[in-house]
């Protein structure tokens, strides 16, 4: 392939973020990683995604692609003949992980927020849908190693960077994922064995921090 | 394709999400088999095939079910050859998936919020919410349609502005859109709303306009 230029505007903490970088390791992409200051977002950021603000872009060859999801199906179209494939090749299956990433953003993503920047009742509810909704993904997985199947795909790509927010999750809301959502933390293991997969998120601890301060920013604490 | 393909679409008869449905299977020239849900009383079968959301629409291929209908329109695109719903070049599709997913986070949530919400507050900023959202659409807006020369997956997303936001404006007597405001909107609502593939799904205009005034007039009764 002609010389490419791939930038990634990225941030080290964001799950979504997080599902680029996974996706650019498992196709074997050489990119430019930039850290984003999300406190004081630079002019490369606003001038990329003008509409959200928010991190990952995907610049490829100066052309900005926005949304995570967007951006993982992007690099598995542009460069199919490279490295592993992240969707199924058929119509149907594709159109069961693009549901369960879609699930993963609407019951996923909105709970597990609650559950670090919410306190008293509010908590409590965003904890109760979290655990439904992993219990629902656990149901999902069945007796299958990945959603893939036998083999790491989309919906394993989308789901786990929200692991590395599991221990903040726990301290903050004072419960243990593994007691209600055992296989869900089995199969958790088992992704972070993947080295795309464990190069691509941060330690928990870092997570944590960074959660503390914005929880103080927020005036949760 | 093979000809052994069952295929039924669940749906009500004025959901614009049903409608993106429609459209697609329409426009690849499917033949299906429709069946009228009812929202309060839903079917067996719809919470049989779409258990997680029990929503409409719901696709049926051969018995296996799909749901949500940005994932419905891709798939039919995939499914079925001929008339080419998404673009063929995957930097165009992201951007399609791009304005596809803005116009369900950004204009519907508003516009429900501008015309339903109890807060009147919450309804006034569902209301600047939704204005902000048409300007950035019209802004973006180059040719005759979001997908240039004919419809494609942001039409589909977006017709929802050309039909169904209208009739809920004169309804309720919002103040979110208007042709004078958004000209190259308004002259993309009459292409899309004239398209004859649109035209044949669309339900009575003045059938939607019945119902919402009842909804409008039923909430200022319960006040």
């Amino acid at each position: 392939m002609a010389t490419q230029e791939v930038v990634l505007l990225d941030s080290r903490c964001s799950m979504f973020a997080m599902r680029a970088r996974i996706a650019l390791a498992e196709k074997g992409i050489e990119y430019e990683g930039k850290e984003q200051n999300l406190a004081d977002k630079g002019p490369e950021l606003l001038q990329m995604n003008p509409i959200h603000k928010k991190v990952p872009v995907l610049v490829h060859n100066g052309k900005p692609i926005c949304e995570s999801l967007i951006i993982v199906q992007y690099i598995d179209e542009v460069w199919k003949d490279q490295g592993n494939p992240l969707l199924p090749s058929d119509p149907y299956d594709r159109a069961q992980a693009r549901f369960w990433a879609d699930f993963v953003d609407k019951k996923v993503a909105d709970a597990s927020s609650k559950v670090w920047t919410k306190k008293g009742e509010e908590l409590e509810a965003g904890k109760k849908d979290f655990i439904a909704a992993l219990k629902q993904l656990e149901e999902v997985l069945g007796d299958k190693p990945y959603f893939g199947g036998e083999v790491f795909g989309y919906v394993d790509l989308v789901l786990i960077p929200f692991y590395s927010w599991f221990y903040a999750y726990e301290t903050c809301g004072s419960f243990k994922t593994e007691e209600h959502c055992p296989k869900f933390i089995e199969w958790a293991k088992r992704c972070m064995q993947r080295e795309t997969v464990a190069k691509s998120l941060p330690d928990p601890k870092e997570v944590y921090e960074i959660v503390l301060i914005l929880r103080k920013r927020f005036g949760v604490d | 394709m093979a000809s052994n393909q069952h295929v039924k679409l669940f749906g009500t008869v004025r959901s614009p999400f049903v409608k993106r449905a429609e459209i697609a299977l329409k426009l690849k020239g499917v033949e299906y088999e429709y069946v009228e849900e009812s929202l309060s009383n839903k079917s067996d079968d719809l919470l049989k095939y779409n258990p997680v959301h029990k929503k409409v629409p719901v696709l049926l291929h051969n018995d296996k079910p799909v749901c949500e209908s940005l994932v419905i329109v891709e798939y039919v695109d995939e499914a079925w050859t001929g008339y080419p719903i998404l673009p063929s070049d995957p930097y165009h599709r992201a951007q399609a998936r791009f304005w596809s997913k803005f116009i369900d986070d950004k204009v519907f949530p508003a516009a429900f919020k501008a015309a339903w919400n109890p807060n009147e507050k919450e309804r006034d900023k569902g209301a600047e919410e939704a204005r902000e959202a048409l300007q950035i659409l019209e802004n973006k807006l180059k040719g005759k349609f979001f997908n240039g020369d004919s419809i494609g997956l942001v039409d589909l997303a977006a017709l929802y502005i050309a039909f169904w936001l209208p009739l809920i404006q004169e309804a309720g007597g919002l103040d979110l859109y208007s042709g004078e405001k958004y000209p190259k909107l308004e002259k993309w609502g009459h292409e899309i709303l004239n398209h004859p593939v649109v035209k044949g799904v669309l339900p009575p205009r003045d059938n939607v306009l019945a119902i919402y005034k009842t909804r409008f007039q039923n909430i200022s009764a319960s006040k």
